[in-house]
């Protein structure tokens, strides 16, 4: 009938198993999908990542002005821009985008 | 003689993760019928897919469950290779049922915390959850996100797992036996638990073949069925039973989760330690083209997706029957007869996820 106490005596002794959130922020895994971004300096603006992002996230225009624009509302963080930009120019960052952004 | 009162169960219960609504005719205490309603978090996901082209619908399909969204994309990418031709490598089955595993045990604590919950056991349900969150861990190690992995792809998986993470995997899985087996003890053999599961919401094994019951569900219930053993992805070189119980009642269902987790456990030993070296994926130039059948064994229960293509980049239809949807109609006939009070454990003890039922 008391088969839980064992545990509750060992979550007295033992450390807490949350972190105090925004104070102590877990660094993030390698390779972690975060956030995207952008080297615009390398970028051609040839629109292939718009036209394979699966959530419309991305707007790329040519003229009158060289834009790249990034809804990161709608991003769905797939990575999958990343894989088809032919000139390597976009990449993830690890740390996900705080609140403040 | 009493007059039967209708009341409603959900869409917002403390007890119920989703919202669907139950309509419960009683008589005094006792349910005498449930009239389920669904239709609150459809989200027109199956005509979406036909908009987008099949390459982005891997990530779209993945976002029909939020548990479960690896085996979607698998089950999604499966049919597309069988239109077109495709065999992955054995790397990439590999890989494809280590994560189906690490999805399916987070699952079935997620689950069973869950059902903690139900029943009122706060500090179990706690627990489970912190174990859960060594999984996540895992799998965000390896793939780069907790939930949505985006690893499957048509044609292998996206990403490769070097030797040393596939050995951390393996050290978060000591951890995690560790702790399964301090706490599993408290959720099969303690006295109240017991009170609560044992004999409730009992269902035969012929009402479970008749209405359709699917995974642990049906398991519970004395069906050995389990798509596993059919062997798709790697699953055919490893060593896969279905894990069955015969009572049927709530304390069943939970204890086929639990033995399905040190399933799981062993499987994802097994693929680390049998995982072969080479690609990850194969290319491909063709379009689907034809029409498919696929189906996998998601943590509740079979999936089935019909995929039907034109040979151009949009399919022409899509449409997934997931588990809780053939869940529903055996938990109608579980509900007929019980407690008014017994009414969230047995809903949660099929593990519903409605938001993959509605789509």
């Amino acid at each position: 009938m008391f088969t839980i106490i064992g545990n509750v005596f060992k979550n007295l002794r033992s450390k807490y198993a949350t972190r105090l959130y925004p104070y102590e922020v877990r660094t993030p895994f390698d390779g972690a999908r975060g956030k995207l971004e952008i080297d615009p300096d390398i970028c051609i603006y040839c629109g292939i990542c718009a036209k394979r992002c699966p959530a419309n996230a991305i707007a790329v225009t040519r003229k009158p002005d060289k834009t790249w624009t990034l809804d990161p509302y709608r991003c769905i963080v797939c990575s999958y821009c990343v894989e088809v930009c032919p000139k390597k120019c976009l990449h993830m960052n690890s740390k996900h985008r705080s609140q403040e952004q | 003689m009493a007059k039967n009162t209708i009341i409603p169960f959900g869409p917002q219960h403390p007890v119920l993760p989703e919202p669907i609504q139950l309509r419960l005719v009683l008589d005094e205490e006792r349910v005498v019928s449930a009239i389920p309603v669904v239709g609150y978090v459809h989200r027109g996901l199956e005509k979406l897919a036909e908009q987008k082209d099949f390459l982005q619908d891997t990530y779209l399909i993945e976002r029909i469950c939020g548990i479960c969204s690896f085996i979607h994309s698998l089950t999604y990418s499966m049919g597309i290779e069988n239109m077109m031709g495709l065999t992955p490598p054995p790397r990439a089955q590999y890989l494809r049922v280590i994560w189906s595993e690490l999805h399916r045990m987070h699952s079935h604590l997620l689950a069973t915390g869950l059902l903690a919950d139900a029943f009122g056991f706060e500090n179990l349900f706690m627990q489970l959850w912190r174990t859960r969150e060594h999984i996540m861990d895992a799998m965000e190690a390896t793939t780069g996100a907790r939930v949505m992995l985006g690893t499957c792809c048509i044609g292998g998986v996206r990403k490769d797992v070097s030797e040393e993470l596939l050995k951390s995997v393996l050290k978060t899985l000591v951890t995690v036996e560790k702790e399964l087996d301090e706490h599993m003890p408290v959720l099969l053999n303690d006295y109240s638990v017991k009170q609560r599961m044992c004999g409730v919401g009992v269902l035969d094994k012929q009402v479970a073949y008749e209405r359709g019951a699917v995974g642990p569900t049906a398991r519970a219930s004395g069906i050995a069925m389990d798509l596993r053993t059919q062997g798709y992805a790697a699953y055919g070189d490893l060593d896969v039973e279905p894990m069955v119980e015969t009572d049927g009642d709530c304390y069943a269902r939970t204890k086929v989760r639990v033995r399905e987790l040190y399933q799981s456990l062993n499987l994802v030993r097994q693929a680390i330690g049998k995982i072969p070296d080479g690609p990850i994926n194969v290319p491909f130039k063709t379009k689907p083209d034809g029409e498919v059948i696929s189906r996998a064994e998601q943590p509740r229960g079979e999936v089935l997706y019909y995929l039907k293509g034109n040979g151009t980049d949009m399919l022409e239809r899509l449409r997934v029957r997931t588990p809780t949807f053939a869940n529903i109609p055996p938990v109608l006939a579980m509900l007929a007869g019980c407690e008014l009070a017994d009414v969230g454990v047995i809903v949660i003890s099929i593990d519903p996820c409605i938001s993959c039922t509605e789509r």
